[in-house]
């Protein structure tokens, strides 16, 4: 394998003496443009990716990135600019003409069938002959063969629903190898993984290296571009704004390139002191439509001046542990404690809680907390309407609206600050700061909130996180649930780690560590585990 | 003996009303386990019917009837294959338009063409309908009380639409499970975007599996008005096609229990006919507007107890686009 790897990242030494020439990338992109409507996608995106490297391609949601790696694999046509793939010039008109042209994608959402079975799903499209048998047969012992080259074992007569999430992703690989690829995308590959898969995932990408692969790793967090890429492509409102080579650069310096301006990457407070129990929580079960337990059995508390973070891959019953909180899912066993009422017992919906001082910040924004076609005006005030400064009987007060929405922009930096605009012509980093304003408005004893900063630009990550700690100060209890690590360890005074619906262990934040937690979310349960 | 007899013949019934049932929900299945809702079924049914019988009355040839039969009920898929596929419309609207304006053009077509009042021609001339096939030796084999009559009423005498239709559920089956157009298709009523993703056309696979639907649609509805009776009368689906999308959910959406789900409900019909005016113990003699009603309360009573458990195509009535 080693002597493969050698002639295959110096390919041009053996290649018939050509004269020196410097060999052409794997794969180049130039000047390419792509429009929406009226919003410019990408504009005059050009890089190269040279064969056996990693290619980072870095920048926040909504820079363009995904629209880019789907022109790439053919999923949408740019309206100009070329795509040249080892020097030759190819027109990609569609995800079969990317394949062809030895492109493959794995997508952040799979593509897959979830009731066929790994070696069905590897195969469609590619299934060599108008009967299955013979292709099935002759596929299984080339993916064995793949297995074996890149180390990557799947169980190929399993369902794919039965697989973990990491293991579905190594399929989505296969399947592009499978397919003969030699330019590999991966879109946010990591969203989806707990660290310790995550770090198994960039080992195999090393070993694609490694075998003279491209690979473009489209990406938001910093961690990974410097983790395992080779360059790295930076991408602000669909433009590239740099190009550098990873070693020669920092995360801070990657970050203030995809702002545009200096950002504070940990934004600091002072430890925390908690005081009485505001809410608990004890033997929490709660269960799905289908009557399977999400949370099973949860207990803890929630003290003034604290904020705890709930860490944990998505899935593992965090959402419906947040949902039973906040009593828009009725659990099925056990008691919540806030405020000298029992909410489970007493059956409190939504609305009774926030009375007691309850806030709740979705963590699905648009489903949850705001009305996308109403305006920014009325979203503020949703909930929250039927308190007295908002009007009185039947009828609301216009001007008491449209005042109190404009407070709350101007307190929370909400661009633009027109009221009367609809909530979804905002950013989502605005509509977040004015749902959380909405909720810390009310002034609330507990304040839970979900994905704090999901679909939300560094620079107002720094915004929010201040005014949850801010919060906190102010002597409020916040359980904060998040599946991104970082602002876990950024926040969090204490950490909840849940796993298929348990929590696996409680970690004080000194004594955190990302390997720890990695542990607890993949399954190990910890000292202190409920 | 004469409970024998009696079984033979509830059992031959039983094959004349699976049939047609039995085409229109393989046709069903085609078309949902692409993932697209047919729901104009009954619509499909219909339109061939009276195509056929006017086709075989006008030229003699019931084959050219079959014909016009497909033509037309494949016209009928495409046209709600566009609506639903091309423009991305609502499945189930698309379905019932298509079923609405069959019902009523068929008997307004009918009434300007031949002027019976909807109807179309007797088919008695020779080569009209489609008759029953004899094998050889029926005749003396129905001398032989066991097994001679199975032999004679069941296997033998029926006609070509009948056995096509038997060989029909494993021939999907293996469509469905061994080819790789089989695999595409079930692939793209789960998750078309995995299809797309391949490289294989979401559309063109969808298309195919609607005019695979007529096809069947159009066998169904010929076999009605040219095998089962003579002529095209007014409404004669008289809701077939909605049983059949019934079994099809009975049936899990899968090739054999489909079948066991239109012979359950065809038996249950042979027998409610059976039933009208017997008198029962205890019960003594059930009026026959209840014992018409029994397949369909039964169909109420299976789909209640048991469609809990039967899991539709993931994409099926979702329109295709590549944004999610």
């Amino acid at each position: 394998m080693s002597d493969d790897a050698r002639s295959a990242t110096a390919p041009g030494r053996n290649s018939g003496g050509a004269a020196g020439a410097a060999r052409a990338p794997a794969l180049e992109l130039r000047a390419i443009d792509k429009r929406f409507g009226a919003v410019q996608a990408n504009r005059a995106i050009s890089f190269s990716v040279a064969a056996g490297s990693i290619h980072g391609l870095i920048g926040e949601n909504g820079a363009g990135k995904s629209t880019l790696m789907n022109i790439i694999y053919g999923f949408h046509r740019a309206d100009s600019g070329e795509i040249l793939v080892h020097g030759r010039k190819v027109d990609i008109t569609s995800p079969q003409a990317a394949i062809a042209a030895g492109i493959g994608m794995v997508h952040q959402h799979f593509m897959l069938v979830e009731n066929f079975t790994v070696l069905e799903n590897v195969v469609l499209g590619v299934e060599g002959g108008a009967l299955l048998a013979g292709g099935l047969t002759a596929a299984r012992r080339e993916l064995e063969k793949l297995a074996r080259d890149y180390g990557l074992a799947v169980p190929l007569d399993s369902m794919i629903s039965e697989l973990s999430v990491g293991l579905q992703q190594r399929v989505e690989i296969l399947k592009a190898l499978y397919r003969g690829a030699e330019i590999l995308i991966l879109d946010e590959p990591t969203a989806v993984l707990a660290p310790q898969e995550a770090d198994q995932l960039f080992k195999m990408l090393g070993r694609l290296r490694e075998q003279g692969k491209a690979v473009i790793l489209g990406t938001h967090k910093l961690r990974e571009i410097m983790a395992i890429t080779d360059r790295v492509t930076v991408m602000r409102q669909g433009a590239v704004v740099a190009e550098v080579m990873t070693k020669e650069t920092s995360p801070r310096g990657l970050a203030e390139k995809m702002v545009g301006r200096a950002v504070l990457m940990q934004v600091d407070k002072c430890p925390a002191t908690p005081g009485a129990a505001l809410l608990s929580v004890t033997d929490l079960e709660v269960r799905d439509r289908l009557g399977v337990p999400r949370v099973k059995g949860v207990s803890f508390e929630l003290r003034a001046g604290e904020i705890v973070g709930v860490a944990g891959v998505a899935g593992n019953g965090q959402s419906e542990l947040l949902e039973a909180l906040a009593g828009i899912r009725a659990p099925s066993r056990g008691e919540i404690r806030l405020g000298g009422r029992e909410l489970v017992r007493e059956q409190l919906d939504a609305r009774a809680r926030r009375a007691l001082g309850l806030a709740h910040v979705p963590e699905d924004r648009l489903r949850l907390g705001v009305v996308a076609s109403f305006s920014a005006e009325a979203n503020a005030m949703l909930g929250y309407h039927d308190r007295p400064r908002y009007g009185r009987g039947l009828f609301l007060d216009g001007v008491a609206s449209f005042a109190g929405c404009e407070a709350k922009m101007k307190e929370f930096d909400v661009r633009p600050a027109q009221p009367a605009l609809r909530i979804s012509a905002f950013s989502g980093g605005n509509q977040q700061k004015l749902v959380l304003a909405r909720e810390i408005d009310a002034d609330p004893t507990v304040l839970l909130v979900g994905q704090p900063t999901r679909g939300v630009d560094i620079g107002a990550i720094e915004f929010i996180h201040r005014r949850l700690i801010a919060l906190r100060d102010a002597g409020k209890a916040l359980l904060v649930v998040s599946v991104e690590l970082d602002e876990i360890l950024g926040l969090a005074d204490r950490i909840l780690v849940m796993n298929g619906g348990e929590i696996m262990g409680e970690l004080a934040r000194a004594e955190a560590t990302e390997e720890k937690i990695g542990l607890m979310m993949a399954g190990v349960r910890g000292e202190g585990g409920a | 003996m004469e409970t024998y007899t009696l079984i033979v013949l509830l059992l031959a019934a039983t094959i004349r009303v699976a049939t047609p049932l039995l085409l229109a929900a393989i046709a069903g299945l085609f078309s949902e386990r692409a993932g697209v809702i047919d729901l104009g079924l009954e619509g499909k049914m219909l339109g061939a019917a009276f195509a056929a019988a006017a086709v075989s009355a006008t030229t003699g040839s019931v084959w050219l009837g079959l014909g016009a039969g497909i033509a037309t009920a494949v016209l009928l898929a495409l046209l709600i294959g566009f609506a639903c596929i091309t423009h991305k419309g609502n499945q189930v609207v698309a379905g019932m338009a298509v079923t609405i304006m069959v019902v009523g053009l068929g008997p307004t077509l009918g009434l300007a063409w031949f002027g019976l009042g909807g109807q179309t021609p007797q088919l008695d001339g020779a080569g009209q309908r489609f008759m029953g096939i004899a094998w050889p030796g029926a005749a003396a084999a129905k001398e032989m009380p066991f097994p001679g009559l199975l032999y004679s009423e069941l296997l033998s005498g029926q006609n070509s639409i009948v056995y096509f239709t038997a060989a029909l559920v494993p021939l999907s089956a293996w469509i469905f499970y061994r080819t790789r157009f089989g695999l595409r298709l079930r692939a793209v009523g789960e998750n078309p975007h995995a299809v797309d993703t391949a490289g294989i056309s979401v559309n063109g696979l969808r298309y195919q599996a609607v005019v695979i639907s007529g096809v069947l649609c159009g066998v169904a509805g010929t076999y009605l008005s040219t095998a089962a009776s003579s002529g095209f009368v007014r409404d004669m689906t008289a809701g077939k096609g909605y049983l059949a999308l019934a079994a099809l959910i009975f049936g899990q959406w899968k090739p054999v229990p489909t079948l066991g789900a239109c012979l359950l409900f065809a038996f249950t019909d042979a027998l409610a006919t059976r039933l009208q005016g017997v008198a029962l113990p205890v019960v003594g003699v059930i009026p026959v507007q209840f014992i018409l009603a029994l397949p369909y309360v039964l169909t109420v009573w299976l789909l209640a107890g048991f469609v809990g458990k039967a899991v539709a195509p993931r994409a099926i009535g979702v329109p295709y686009s590549k944004e999610k």
